[in-house]
């Protein structure tokens, strides 16, 4: 049996090879060496046909065996250097620092912005359609329209803004009624944001700038008590607990009846602390029943419609829902202050 | 107004009734109640006492002792005041008594004991008067409870002016008590009155109203042989409550019936006043008031004169030429309705607003004048019962307002509550509130009281005001309303505004502010920016607030030069409004405009520009599917830099600009950042439809990249147009450029364009594209000049 001691022979030196094969360049050459085409292997191979014919089956089968085996060394040889290649790779790899602090990561909205997004959402969902309108507004949508007839005192409560060519600067939403009656028709439900503008010294509480949301809703046979159902509904979902409101009579000339809203005082729960002048109550907003000639301002059929309008001051529920104390922090500018507020 | 539920309960008997709860009522059904103030709870024990004797005090000049008979016993009492005399009745609070709040006890001053106080007006809290001791009238009994004699004992509540702007007829307690009887649901007592009918067969007054629009009435009546000078305690108490000050009898008895009815009286001294024209003066000229002030009375005033002399400001305030003196016992009595604006108007232009202007403002009803004066009378009468009326109560009525009568039903007021109220409770409450009301079935006749009918209830939703409010809003049950949904879908410019916000917020990092409509001219000019003209407000708190902006960015620039310590990098954007100049129709140039300012050190200021860039090319490409296009422009503002701005174009319409800053600006700003802006006009910009999706099948074979590389001149790449020139000459087989590097060089740019090339039905051979490459090549270097490099 020359063969077997060739194969024997041939297998030791084989071992000897490998175990010097220490990168996949070297270990290719090895293969190459061994079980190319000009190998040793493929050498036997031909020499088989010297061997006789009864031997033959079984010096195959030796062949065969020698042939797999070295191919499977080479290939889990080749298996372990390239994992020791990675973890070579991985040990070199530099340990990154999650605990940096991550340069401008995120940016601001105003807080006007969420409020009104949150106010805007809910009232989307009850199909009511948002409304832009401009900042600058003529005394006819501001007042005129809203049965503030030229010389009504409720004109002195809102110090107005007038510009030299005679327009004026919006001082309540509801300069936008007009418009939106016009636009629309009834059957209308709308909320109108939007900047308004008082003529008032600045001070922690009082801003000459700010934003209010109107919202007016006109159909057959609205009444009192749907007003009531949609502004507990509305500021439930804006304080996202259950808000108990009560309305007080209120004068307002573009509605009538007209009411003061009032809340739960959120901070003390209606027991009565310094906030709510240990009433339990603070007061929200104005609203009531648009008032027939602004109805009729509007080209609406008051023996058919009927509607509820209300005014929610958002800079001041933006101040109560994030605890704002000073309102100059809404249009100061600073980010120490704005940028606090990521999203909601 | 403070109000008294002494006084109240004058005219209507709440007695068994938690009156505290009824104010509460009160806040819900008529006007809020901002607070209830309790009175005369810290001061008991005091009593009627007598001075028996008064005897200097060795130790002091100003100290007496004195003999108190309380009427059980003598005490000595050690006093300050300086009206002590003996016989003198005095308030006194005996050891144990409290007057206001302060405990009385044994005392030794000035080396001698006293056992109890002498009391001032001023130290019981019943008056301001804290000159001397309280002098008590000789009949009332020794030992007597003071409080037992005089109201001391009140309880009141404020309610703001403002909350009643609406109600003429809540200026009075009267019209306060009509509102708790019918909350309390019992009856209202007429007010007390002196008849004047009586008195008809003497002689007229001469009153001459000449301006009827103004003066709508003008009652008068004339009194002499009035004696009395001070007015009853328990009035003096009533008005020091209700915050008023006792002058004399006569002044302080219009004041209390003006807080009584609401209506204002004015009392002038017949021998000053005799007749009178109600006019205005045809020049201006100064009057004096009896405050003592001078004041600029105009042509537009209406004047009450006396043959031709003026001698009020009709509604606002009496001339002190005319007032009641010490001496003064004959009295011109008015009782007068005035035109409300024409008072507000008078009132607003003298900067006087008085108890009388308030009340006139609000459109009094012209029905009280002559209650008014009976009720005086009947008061008067009771403190000078030798006074004698001297003339006939003479009333011109010039300006009746027309009688208000409403139909209503049922159905009408189901209607606009919501709710089921009875009709037995719609009669009652309309009713209790002095409305007439004629039923017939669910259908309501209802004629409107004349104290509601100079304007405050006209129509039939003004009665369901008054129905609903008394029923009390916490009683209703609430319900959803009934009304089909339909959808709604957001218009362009609120979606456009939504979305570029989240973009600059949620991708870019920027920080959201507001600011003002108008310029700021004082930090512009810390910053070296010119303010530009433009259209300007009337009244602007300070001049240097007075111009609107026309561009976002000066605001936007103050805010980070502001913030300069918050980081070395930031962005800051707002949506606002500005203005640019007037339409041709005389109005405002309403801009909607999105600014952004970008403030960085820590990059240079190329990579900032493009940042920004970047950042409008995301905006449009992600709402509108489309990008615009950078067109050099020439400066409008000295802030924008000279060559680094550009209009910002798409469809030939310029939607705003992005530019660096001027240097004189930057370096204000700030020495070391780079800083870049740009604005974009909303309106236009959302009017820029979006283009629709159009879906293509990618190319399912693989596609060719060319990249040439040419040489231009510096600054000579348009991107844009270079595209345009390559797609235009290279056939259907082009399917994208891309800029894959840009290099300045000293001899010129050097430019490298990638070519993707792709179809969609084969596998392009190289071959096939050379045409199109070399149709580029031409191009390139016809139109702009550009040489292919050779490798």
């Amino acid at each position: 049996m020359i063969l077997k001691e060739k194969i024997k022979e041939l297998r030791a030196r084989f071992d000897a090879e490998l175990a010097k094969a220490g990168t996949p360049d070297a270990l290719e050459a090895l293969r190459v060496a061994f079980l190319g085409k000009k190998g040793p292997v493929t050498d036997l191979m031909a020499e088989l046909r010297n061997v006789e014919p009864s031997e033959k089956a079984e010096a195959g089968q030796l062949i065969n065996t020698l042939k797999n085996e070295l191919s499977d060394a080479i290939a889990k040889t080749g298996e372990a250097l390239r994992a020791a290649a990675l973890a070579a790779e991985i040990r070199r790899q530099k340990k990154y620092n999650p605990t940096l602090p991550a340069r401008d990561a995120v940016g601001s909205y105003h807080p006007i912005t969420l409020v009104q997004r949150e106010l805007e959402e809910i009232f989307s969902s009850m199909g009511f359609t948002i409304e832009d309108y401009p900042e600058i507004v003529d005394d006819y949508h501001c007042f005129e329209a809203l049965n503030i007839p030229k010389h009504h005192p409720a004109r002195d409560m809102q110090d107005t803004y007038y510009i030299e060519n005679g327009q004026l600067l919006k001082t309540h939403t509801s300069a936008a009624q007009n418009y939106i009656m016009k636009k629309y028709g009834a059957p209308l439900r709308a909320i109108f944001p939007g900047r308004c503008f008082r003529n008032e010294a600045i001070d922690a509480c009082h801003e000459n700038t700010f934003f209010q949301m109107e919202g007016i809703m006109i159909d057959e046979n609205i009444s009192i008590s749907n007003l009531i159902y949609f502004m507990k509904t509305m500021l439930s979902e804006v304080f996202r607990r259950d808000i108990k409101v009560r309305l007080r009579p209120g004068f307002f000339p573009f509605v009538e009846p007209g009411f003061e809203l009032d809340i739960n005082c959120l901070i003390c729960g209606g027991k009565g602390c310094p906030s709510c002048k240990n009433s339990g109550w603070l007061e929200l907003c104005p609203c009531g029943m648009i008032h027939p000639n602004v109805l009729k301002a509007g080209g609406i059929d008051t023996d058919r419609y009927t509607g509820f309008a209300f005014g929610l001051g958002l800079t001041r529920l933006a101040m109560m829902k994030f605890g704002v104390k000073d309102i100059r922090d809404f249009n100061g500018g600073s980010l120490a202050a704005l940028s606090q507020f990521v999203s909601e | 107004m403070l109000l008294s539920m002494n006084w109240i309960g004058d005219f209507v008997d709440l007695s068994g009734l938690d009156r505290r709860a009824l104010i509460g009522r009160f806040t819900l059904s008529t006007a809020e109640v901002e607070e209830v103030i309790e009175k005369g709870a810290d001061t008991c024990g005091v009593i009627v006492a007598k001075i028996l004797s008064v005897d200097a005090h060795p130790n002091s000049g100003k100290l007496h002792l004195l003999k108190i008979d309380t009427g059980k016993e003598v005490v000595d009492c050690v006093c300050g005041a300086p009206n002590v005399r003996p016989g003198m009745k005095v308030a006194f609070a005996a050891v144990g008594a409290s007057v206001s709040g302060n405990k009385i006890g044994k005392a030794e001053i000035a080396g001698y004991p006293s056992f109890g106080m002498c009391c001032s007006e001023a130290e019981l809290g019943i008056s301001a008067d804290h000159s001397g001791l309280m002098e008590i009238e000789d009949d009332i009994p020794l030992g007597t409870d003071l409080k037992s004699v005089y109201e001391i004992d009140d309880l009141l509540f404020e309610v703001d002016n403002k909350s009643l702007t609406n109600r003429p007829d809540l200026w009075g307690h009267y019209g306060i008590a009509r509102e708790f009887a019918t909350l309390a649901n019992r009856p209202l007592r007429p007010v007390p009155a002196h008849p004047t009918a009586q008195y008809d067969k003497l002689p007229a007054l001469k009153i001459d109203v000449k301006e009827p629009d103004l003066c709508f009435r003008y009652s008068g009546i004339t009194v002499e042989g009035i004696k009395t000078k001070k007015s009853p305690v328990n009035m003096r108490i009533r008005l020091f409550y209700c915050g008023s000050r006792a002058i004399n009898l006569l002044a302080d008895l219009t004041n209390y019936v003006m807080m009584e009815l609401g209506q204002p009286m004015h009392a002038f001294d017949r021998r000053r006043v005799g007749q009178v024209e109600v006019n205005r003066f045809p020049a201006p000229f100064v009057f004096q008031t009896l405050d003592g002030a001078e004041r600029n009375v105009d042509e537009n005033m209406l004047m009450i004169c006396s043959k031709g002399e003026p001698v009020a400001i009709a509604g606002v305030m009496g001339g002190l030429a005319s007032e009641i003196e010490d001496d003064t016992d004959t009295l011109f009595l008015e009782s007068a309705n005035f035109n409300g604006i024409s008072v507000r108007k008078t009132s607003s232009r003298l900067g006087l607003r008085t108890d009388a202007s308030a009340r006139y403002e609000k459109m009094l009803d012209p029905e009280l004048t002559v209650p008014a004066i009976e009720r005086f009378l009947d008061l008067l009468f009771q403190a000078a019962p030798d006074a004698k009326v001297t003339s006939r109560l003479t009333d011109v009525y010039v300006h009746k307002f027309e009688k208000i009568t409403l139909e209503i039903d049922k159905a009408f007021v189901d209607r606009y509550t919501g709710i089921d109220i009875s009709c037995d409770q719609i009669a009652a409450t309309l009713t209790s509130l002095g409305f007439g009301v004629k039923r017939n079935g669910t259908a309501f006749t209802v004629d409107v009281p004349s104290w509601r009918a100079t304007k405050d209830v006209t129509i039939k939703a003004d009665l369901i005001e008054e129905i609903t409010r008394i029923y009390g809003y916490d009683n209703f049950k609430i319900t959803t309303t009934l009304s089909p949904l339909h959808p709604v879908r957001a218009e362009v410019p609120a979606t456009d505004a939504k979305r570029i916000k989240d973009l600059l917020v949620e991708r870019f990092s920027l920080h959201e502010v507001h600011s003002y409509i108008w310029s700021d001219s004082a930090k512009d000019k810390l910053l070296g920016i010119e303010t530009p003209v433009n259209v300007r407000l009337i009244n602007a708190q300070t001049p240097e607030h007075s111009s609107f902006r026309i561009s976002m960015i000066p605001t936007l620039l103050s805010f980070a030069y502001e913030n300069k310590g918050f980081a070395e990098a930031f962005g800051l954007y707002e949506i606002g409004h500005t203005v640019d100049g007037l339409l041709p129709d005389g109005t405002c140039n309403e801009r909607k405009k999105l600014g952004v300012v970008l403030f960085d050190r820590t990059v240079n200021e190329e990579t900032l520009y493009y940042r920004a860039h970047e950042m409008l090319i995301a905006i449009f490409r992600t709402l509108k599917h489309r990008s615009p296009d950078f067109v050099s422009a020439e400066p409008r503002f000295n802030w924008q830099h000279p060559v680094n701005l550009s209009e910002i174009t798409l469809d030939g319409k310029t939607v705003g600009f992005l530019t660096t800053l001027h240097p004189s600006v930057r370096g204000k700003v700030d020495k070391k950042a780079a800083i870049l802006a740009f604005e974009l006009d909303m309106e236009i910009f959302s009017a820029i439809s979006e283009k629709p999706l159009a879906y293509k099948e990618p190319s399912r074979y693989p596609g060719i990249d060319i990249d040439l590389s040419f040489s231009a001149s510096v600054g000579a790449l348009d991107f844009a147009a270079v595209e345009t020139a390559a797609r235009k000459v290279a056939g259907e087989y082009l399917k994208t450029v891309s800029l894959t590097d840009l290099y300045d060089g000293e001899n010129g740019e050097s430019v490298t364009l990638r070519f993707c090339f792709s179809s969609s039905e084969k596998t392009l051979a190289r071959t096939e594209i050379q045409p199109a490459v070399d149709a580029i090549v031409a191009a390139l270097s016809a139109d702009f000049g550009m040489t292919l490099k050779t490798v």
